[in-house]
């Protein structure tokens, strides 16, 4: 198990692969590796399919009654259903290109972790079942039955995928494993094969709106503390509105920078910059995540968890939403969401209330991402800014998987932070942008039982923070996505022990010079920070209360 | 296993044409019915596939992002990495077709004590585009068999491929090049770990087709000389549709047919129609303007999810509780 493996050991990785045929190599479900499987009460509570007891390291996984034909018609509906399905399924010509560059595969050096082989797993099958060759000729076509070996092997590495596609940036073809991984999972949905992790809190954001399962009065209490604590730190008092119609915005995060550090100290951050400029917005306790780990489960049910942020802001009569810092709600709400549901009449196309500005780029959807709005609020000037603040950072940005090539940003958030830091480093150029690194634990696969899977997965990015932090005394890797909080400290601990992990809005608010503010000795996490004992606070010119 | 297999079955697809071109009884089956069959399953069957392809729809629009998005005025998007109009699409396409854009971008990852390293690795790329461009180079060189007048741009190839004179006939540089860059891609699969352990009977069987066809080719023009009037005589019946078997064409030039005739045939049905994958491929040729257009779903239904109405019959005293607004007290 992972705690066991010291960094060292966990290094001894082996890159080559064995001679074997990979078809004959048997699949192992390993501990450390796997994740806890969905409880049926959890697949229940939102009405999927075959919920069942199992235990994945057993024989017999209890598969529902005609299991195979089951998956096999799921996947001809696929077929028809996705271009891009049918089309990956086909056009593979097994180059290698992808071969190495996949986290999973660096990390943990198992063959089987190789994008080319993880779409081979489901391909093979596609060959075998519903090919003539691969009928006629079995595996000299490159054709496999379904087996119950072939289906745990596709379970098992379905769920040893984070859905990055960095191996779609390199296959000259633009197959993309997240897509054969997202329509992998949704037929193992099927048979009520999901993991636990991700069944959650999916059927927690369906009843509660957030993954945590925080009721309506819990969601604002926690903030409510967050508050004090912004009092405390900053000596302003914020008092935020909830559910309130007739809001200009709606401001929709995920839950989990409501509950577990370091996201709380972003959303202190959102909270403090919203004040700052006096935006006329309001909180949902309804539509109060951002995330959507229904996107781990089916497309289906990713959809019918996003339609509760339309719903909420048409019931409120918001002009546009803004969203905040995460990484898989982007995914979704900027490639799906404008899919998923119909427009909402009573919305308006974005427009900053504080400088006027237009965000064409979200005219249709209208909804914009934090940093978007933040970069267009620093441009014109409208946060007053002390960036020696953060002085005791030297910070790296962590380009998270989805916005950067589910999206492409990169440039908004670099901007921001280079205009409230003054040390700013960036990683080696293979593991930034769009060639960035996962976490090792998005796509719902950030429980605690497979902590040697994240710990692996995670190693690429921790390498390249570790690069920076022994080259310059980097100590603090910036990032926008709510996973890379929850999960980039273990990582880090492991991997990298003096590198902190931050939302772009904490730097943003620990450098935000706020009106009425007391002395500024402490940052947002309660610490000290260094050089700013009340004594040297006239000289920073700051505003003596 | 899978290359054994793959080079007997080209191996034996090369005796039974020997053996079959020698035959002069035989020859027309395969100067003329072998062709025209293997021609016609790969027209219907390519077309056959891109329908099938087509008929499945782009639910949803979801291309790799390479670049920065269009977003703050000031901010400077990537046109061609991260389109978001028609033209930049077509700029991306282009670059993936022509210059394999992809493909370029390739890196190798070495873990060396303790730390990974990035290191840019052409080598792919430069096999692949040297081998499709040898490819279309020679297919193209061979209108000249097939069309009279040989057309303009087909005597310029040839003078510029044929441009250096090392005996005679001149060697082409596109036949080298295919030949070399064939064999370097199936190096690849037979010598590095990876590659091999992820190499199937399919991805063998054409490279060893390539490299059959590539030979004889060559073996036709510079050993087992051929007659070149009579092959002229045979491409131009069958590309005029009245195809006649001229007597004194050597056998090689069968076993060439035949290669090249199992490679269209064998097309439609295997990896090789990424030729015309890579053009629908929904990751590459769709603009991102995910907000700024709605992007519609044929098979879309409407979302069953818990309403507001709902939640707040499910939280109503907690909601009350906390002071928060409430539609129905």
């Amino acid at each position: 198990m992972a705690k066991e493996l010291t960094p060292q050991e966990m290094l001894r990785i082996d890159l080559s692969p064995p001679t074997q045929d990979w078809m004959d190599i048997p699949v192992e479900i390993k501990p450390g590796i796997y994740c806890y499987p969905a409880k049926p009460e959890k697949l229940e509570i939102v009405g999927m399919p075959n919920p069942h007891e199992w235990n994945p390291l057993d024989e017999d996984w209890n598969l529902p009654e005609g299991w195979k034909e089951t998956f096999l018609e799921g996947m001809r509906e696929r077929l028809d259903k996705h271009r891009t399905f049918k089309i990956f399924m086909d056009i593979c010509v097994r180059c290698g290109a992808c071969a190495d560059k996949c986290h999973f595969f660096l990390g943990s050096g198992d063959p089987k972790n190789m994008p080319v082989v993880r779409g081979e797993l489901i391909r093979s099958v596609y060959r075998g079942e519903f090919t003539k060759a691969g009928q006629i000729l079995g595996r000299l076509a490159g054709g496999r039955k379904l087996t119950e070996d072939v289906l745990k092997e596709i379970w098992s590495y379905m769920f040893q995928c984070t859905e990055c596609r960095r191996c779609s940036l390199f296959c000259p073809y633009g197959i993309d494993t997240a897509e054969i991984t997202i329509i992998g999972r949704e037929l193992l949905n099927l048979l009520g094969l999901n993991i636990n992790w991700i069944q959650e809190p999916v059927a927690n954001c369906y009843e509660t709106g957030n993954h945590l399962g925080l009721l309506p009065h819990t969601f604002v209490q926690n903030i409510e503390f967050l508050l004090m604590d912004i009092e405390e730190y900053v000596g302003v008092k914020i008092e935020p509105s909830f559910n309130r119609k007739g809001a200009e915005i709606l401001f929709i995060t995920p839950s989990g920078d409501v509950f577990a550090e370091p996201g709380i100290y972003t959303l202190m951050g959102y909270l403090m910059i919203f004040e700052h400029i006096g935006l006329d917005y309001t909180w949902s306790t309804y539509a109060c995540e951002g995330g959507n780990f229904g996107f781990f489960t089916s497309l289906e049910m990713a959809q019918r968890l996003n339609a509760k942020m339309y719903h909420e802001a048409e019931r409120l009569g918001v002009k546009w939403i803004l969203g905040g810092e995460c990484g898989h709600m982007w995914r979704v709400v900027h490639q799906y969401m404008n899919t998923f549901n119909k427009p909402v009449p009573t919305m308006e196309e974005p427009v900053s209330p504080i400088t006027g500005t237009k965000f064409e780029n979200a005219k249709s959807l209208k909804m914009v991402h934090m940093s978007e709005f933040t970069a267009d609020l620093i441009k014109h000037g409208k946060l007053n800014l002390d960036p020696s603040r953060n002085d005791h950072y030297k910070v790296t940005f962590h380009d998270s998987c989805n916005p950067s090539r589910g999206m492409g940003m990169f440039e908004e958030p670099r901007y921001v932070i280079k205009n409230v830091c003054n040390h700013f480093y960036e990683m080696p150029e293979n593991t930034i942008r769009e060639q960035t690194f996962c976490c090792g634990s998005g796509s719902g696969l950030n429980a605690g039982e497979n902590m040697e899977l994240r710990l692996r997965g995670g190693l690429p990015r921790a390498n390249a923070a570790k690069y920076v932090h022994e080259k310059y005394g980097v100590n603090m890797l910036a990032n926008v996505c709510a996973i890379d909080r929850a999960v980039l400290p273990a990582s880090m601990e492991y991997w990298c022990p003096d590198m902190q992990v931050a939302g772009v809005s904490e730097l943003v608010a620990n450098a935000l010079i706020m009106e009425g503010e007391g002395p500024r000795t402490m940052n947002l996490r309660g610490e000290e920070i260094p050089g700013m004992a009340p004594a040297e606070e006239e000289s920073e010119g700051t505003e003596d209360v | 296993m899978g290359i054994i297999v793959s080079l007997g079955a080209v191996l034996a697809i090369m005796v039974v044409a020997w053996i079959g071109g020698s035959i002069s009884g035989l020859q027309p089956i395969f100067g003329v019915l072998v062709p025209y069959a293997a021609f016609a399953v790969f027209l219907v069957g390519f077309c056959r596939k891109v329908v099938d392809w087509a008929k499945s729809p782009v639910p949803f629009r979801i291309p790799t992002t390479a670049g920065q998005e269009v977003s703050l005025p000031w901010i400077k998007s990537a046109k061609l990495d991260n389109p978001s109009t028609t033209a930049g699409v077509i700029g991306r396409m282009f670059l993936e077709v022509f210059c394999f854009r992809s493909l370029f971008r390739n890196t190798r990852a070495d873990l060396r004590s303790g730390y990974l390293y990035y290191s840019p690795s052409k080598w792919l790329w430069l096999f692949a585009i040297g081998f499709h461009y040898a490819f279309l180079i020679i297919a193209l060189r061979h209108l000249r068999l097939f069309v009279h007048p040989i057309p303009g741009f087909v005597e310029t190839l040839d003078a510029v491929d044929g441009m250096f004179q090392i005996g005679i006939p001149p060697i082409y540089l596109t036949d080298l090049l295919f030949v070399g860059a064939v064999t370097a891609l199936l190096c690849r699969r037979l010598f590095l770990s990876k590659v091999r352990f992820i190499s199937l009977p399919a991805d063998y069987f054409p490279l060893f087709l390539l490299l059959g066809i590539g030979i004889t080719g060559l073996l036709m023009r510079f050993v087992f000389r051929v007659d070149i009037v009579s092959v002229k005589q045979l491409a131009n019946g069958l590309a005029s549709l009245h195809p006649t078997v001229p007597d004194n064409i050597g056998s090689i030039f069968f076993v060439h047919v035949a290669l090249v005739s199992t490679l269209f045939a064998y097309f439609p049905f295997s990896k090789l129609m990424h030729m015309g994958g890579v053009f629908m491929s929904p990751t590459r040729n769709l603009a991102n303007t995910n907000r700024m257009e709605r992007h519609e779903n044929p098979w879309w239904t409407p979302p069953k999810f818990h309403t507001y109405a709902e939640y707040e019959d499910m939280y109503r005293d907690l909601m009350k509780e906390a002071g928060l607004p409430l539609e129905r007290e």
